[in-house]
């Protein structure tokens, strides 16, 4: 007799998601999740760019108080001369300040292009990845017609569309404008999260993955919810525990054992041992295959592909508490601040990176909690910020080089926002390997696995296991690091619990 | 050679035994082999042909790639990688096996050597570290390549173990086929001498250091003088090693690691070594693809022995099912000077190997004073073993 009709490892929105479907359907679940409480790495983001609507809708999450204080969150684009560029609506359907009429005008039009190419992306982000050998059927039929869509947008704009599937941003921002705050925030928004630069080979996918969400039918839109990213798992969780799942934090899958063929338990760190036969890992694959199964498990070249996925985090969060609201040269608070005034200057301060070093010119996006939703409790002012580029492998070493690395990040502050360094009454910094450390992700990679576009549908994590099916039979993948891969939007968990019920319907 | 990155400017290596073997190569026949250059033949193929079947060869086996295996992992690591049981191998024997890749299509076949140590040796003809290293991932095990450490000779033909005998190895007159121990020679040197070889007849191979192989390889030529023992190349071990039905990776199958054309790779299913695979034994490379083919049956392929008529050598031929429709092709072929037979190895579409054996033609491309004459001529189904006498099992062996 089974403990649980089925497993999931991981309290992240993938596991919640991969557990609330799979209860849904009628199994008898249990999800582990190590740390205290359940949310994984949700918190981390600053803003919402789009829950999967299917989970929305199967969950009620807003039934289960998920409450938004902004739909509509604008972008400043910091100026360390005060002139600052304010980008309304989503993805800067308008923008005030002093932007030329010419900039105005390409703008939109480029704009009008990169919502619409993204829209016609967008459904390849929920289905499974098509497959390609002849016998897997189905998905690519699903593939086929989306392509069909894509065909008919007429030739010029598919010559467009085809133009700019796999270029870097960089080239299609200077090709059409000439304003550096302007390319500067496009060229961040594109990278943040990643393990790339403006310049670096197809970045304009990053940008496309980022835009082809939506918040509350606004495509591209970023929203706030009240009680920050956290209120998203939060919500997700109350509907999947009231769904019938039982969530047991404090509760680390510490080995996911098996026969030749087949999974049969999972074994927790206090040695308590859950028999079953259907185990979904929302854990990075590597963790989930090699680390809880085990290498020797699987054949030699699938742990060669799994060992070689991708997973460089990038991105560092900062939080600090103040004294007092900083000012930002008359920056709005209401508003997302992003400090990216150039292309070149996301470009160099990406190069750091490669070299294991972070950037000394660092961009990265800023929010005032307390402008959108002051807390009553605490009164003082916090900030909170996303900081690019840092390596998971510091090569000076992450504890002589967070103090430096915390300056570095001051500095560029006070250059926007003078006197900032003397309002600071705490520092937190979690760097990739902090991140990395606290939420077990490999190299602190918020996705999992790199989105490159080698790392993408049918490639994603790897061949072989883009299906989230594994060579075990039983074990399931609901990763980030799964097609769609990463973001808050819970798609990679809802496929795999997909793919689990699809088999169990098939035998 | 000083500087690592010069090593383009030599090459091949040499041997431990070049010093002898270049001395006794009168027709400067060389040829590389794994990066060594090794000899083809000394003076003339027959006459070393000849000392492999009534004499006793001695044959330069150092370019041979070899991995020690140890730790305590040793067992479940070999197990996951190679097709048999290795719990089953006991200290002091050998077996012959083979490994896959995820597909469960062949990457090389090769010996299993458990040493007496308790330490294993894989030897095989093609370099595999990265395999063996990212298949280690996970067992306590170390894997390391010890083919430049060991300097190793082949003495094969039935007067072998008269030349061993004569050369104060007579305690391997208990070794049986596929068993191996260890002798002194010298004054502190060791040999390894393991029954084992690759020409179906009585033969023993032996594995010392390079520092002591000048000495081996003096002190066995001198022993075996009046056996006619003589060295021998690789054109006449590959004429014993088709009589034996052997086969070789990357010439007659073509390794899963290289080959880059996908219908080109082979199952132990086609090649007929499916015998040594234990499905039993736990996870392995291509275990759930082998057992896939063994359920569902689809096997392409058979690798199977041709008797051809007449005498022209088929290498390279196409064979045919009723003169006409192309169902195979051969992979070696030899006149053989043994058994008198036109032999060949081949490749052949199923259930040509078998149901529908009976209209097999080989069409061969004669050789005739620069003109080629096409001949098609008859060929059957024959177990791959052409040569196969008891005096290669014999133990204790016969003192010829």
């Amino acid at each position: 007799m089974p403990s649980s009709d089925a497993i999931v490892i991981g309290g992240g929105i993938n596991g919640l998601a991969a557990a609330g479907r799979l209860a849904q359907a009628g199994a008898n679940v249990t999800l582990l999740e190590s740390a205290p409480a359940t949310g994984g790495m949700a918190a981390l983001a600053q803003l919402c760019t789009g829950i999967d609507a299917r989970i929305e809708k199967a969950f009620a999450l807003a039934a289960h108080g998920l409450d938004w204080v902004e739909q509509n969150v604008s972008t400043t684009a910091l100026s360390a001369s005060g002139e600052h560029l304010v980008l309304k609506g989503p993805f800067a359907e308008t923008v005030d300040g002093s932007l030329s009429a010419e900039n105005h005008a390409s703008w939109a039009a480029l704009r009008t292009t990169l919502l619409r190419n993204a829209a016609l992306l967008a459904p390849f982000r929920q289905m499974p990845p098509p497959r390609l050998a002849r016998e897997h059927g189905m998905p690519l039929w699903e593939a086929l017609r989306h392509g069909l869509a894509i065909r008919r947008m007429g030739r010029d704009n598919l010559r467009e569309f085809m133009r700019l599937m796999l270029i870097n941003v960089a080239d299609v921002l200077d090709d059409e404008l000439t304003d550096d705050r302007l390319k500067g925030v496009l060229a961040f928004d594109t990278v943040l999260g990643h393990h790339a630069g403006p310049r670096s080979p197809n970045s304009l996918l990053g940008l496309y993955h980022r835009i082809s969400g939506q918040v509350a039918g606004r495509q591209a839109a970023l929203a706030l919810p009240r009680g920050g990213m956290a209120a998203i798992t939060t919500a997700l969780h109350k509907a999947v525990a009231a769904a019938g799942v039982t969530i047991r934090c404090n509760s680390a899958a510490t080995r996911i054992s098996a026969d030749a063929e087949r999974v049969q338990s999972v074994t927790l760190a206090s040695g308590e041992v859950l028999t079953t036969g259907l185990v979904v890992s929302a854990l990075h694959p590597a963790s989930t295959l090699l680390t809880l199964v085990g290498a020797p498990q699987f054949d030699t070249g699938v742990v060669r592909r799994v060992r070689n996925i991708r997973s460089r985090g990038t991105t560092a969060r900062l939080n600090l508490t103040l004294s007092e609201v900083p000012d930002f040269r008359g920056a709005g608070h209401r508003s997302r601040l992003v400090i990216a005034p150039s292309i070149s200057a996301v470009e160099r301060a990406f190069n750091a990176v490669k070299y294991g070093a972070f950037s000394p010119e660092t961009v990265m996006e800023i929010l005032l909690p307390h402008a959108f939703a002051p807390d009553p409790e605490s009164g003082a002012p916090t900030l909170s910020a996303l900081v690019q580029f840092a390596p998971h492998d510091l090569r000076m070493g992450w504890a002589k080089g967070k103090p430096a690395y915390l300056k570095a990040i001051m500095d560029q502050l006070e250059r926007y926002a003078p006197g900032i360094g003397k309002q600071v009454t705490a520092v937190e910094v979690m760097t990739p390997h902090d991140i990395a450390e606290r939420h077990g992700a490999p190299g602190g990679q918020w996705h999992h696995a790199e989105l490159s576009v080698e790392q993408m549908l049918f490639l994603r994590p790897a061949i072989g296991l883009a299906q989230y099916a594994t060579p075990l039979h039983g074990l399931y993948l609901a990763s980030a690091a799964m097609h769609p891969g990463g973001g808050v939007n819970g798609s990679a968990g809802w496929n795999a619990a997909g793919a689990a019920l699809a088999k169990a319907g098939a035998s | 050679m000083k500087n690592a990155h010069l090593h383009f400017r030599q090459p091949l290596k040499t041997t431990p035994f070049h010093p002898r073997t270049a001395a006794a190569n009168r027709l400067n026949a060389w040829a590389p082999w794994a990066g060594y250059t090794t000899a083809l033949n000394f003076g003339d193929d027959s006459m070393e042909y000849t000392a492999i079947r009534n004499q006793a060869g001695l044959y330069d086996l150092s370019p041979m790639v070899k991995y020690d295996i140890t730790g305590p992992d040793a067992v479940r690591f070999l197990n996951r990688l190679t097709l048999r049981n290795v719990a089953k191998l006991q200290p002091g024997h050998v077996h012959y096996t083979a490994w896959c890749d995820d597909a469960g299509k062949l990457i090389d076949d090769g010996t299993l050597f458990h040493l007496m140590s308790g330490r294993y040796r894989l030897c095989c003809q093609e370099r595999h570290l990265p395999w063996l290293r990212d298949s280690a991932i996970g067992f306590n095990v170390n894997v390391s390549d010890v083919s430049e450490d060991i300097a190793a000779l082949s003495l094969q033909g039935p007067c072998a173990y008269a030349v061993l005998a004569r050369a104060g190895f007579d305690g391997a007159k208990m070794l049986k086929p596929f068993q191996l121990a260890d002798y002194r020679f010298g004054t502190s040197g060791k040999v390894m001498i393991s029954r084992t070889g690759f020409t179906a007849d009585l033969g023993y191979e032996l594995w010392t250091s390079p520092a002591n192989a000048l000495d081996l390889w003096d002190h066995l030529m001198t022993a075996g003088a009046l056996n006619g023992l003589r060295p021998i190349g690789t054109t006449a071990l590959n004429m014993a090693r088709i009589e034996a039905g052997f086969m070789i990776a990357n010439m007659d199958f073509i390794s899963a690691t290289t080959a880059l054309r996908p219908d080109r790779t082979r199952s132990p299913f086609d090649m007929g070594l499916d015998w040594m695979i234990d499905f039993e034994k736990g996870p392995f490379n291509g275990r759930a693809a082998l057992k896939r083919e063994r359920d569902t049956g689809h096997t392409p392929w058979a690798f199977v022995g041709l008797d051809i008529d007449g005498n022209v050598e088929a290498e390279h031929a196409l064979v045919y099912d009723n003169r006409k429709h192309e169902v195979g092709h051969i992979t070696a072929a030899l006149w053989s000077p043994t058994t008198k037979r036109n032999i060949a190895l081949s490749m052949l579409r199923r259930p040509y190997h078998a149901e529908k054996s009976n209209n097999l033609w080989v069409e061969i491309y004669a050789p005739r004073e620069l003109e080629y004459h096409k001949l098609m001529v008859r060929a059957a189904v024959v177990p791959r073993q052409f040569f196969n006498p008891p005096r290669r099992r014999a133990t204790p062996p016969g003192l010829f």
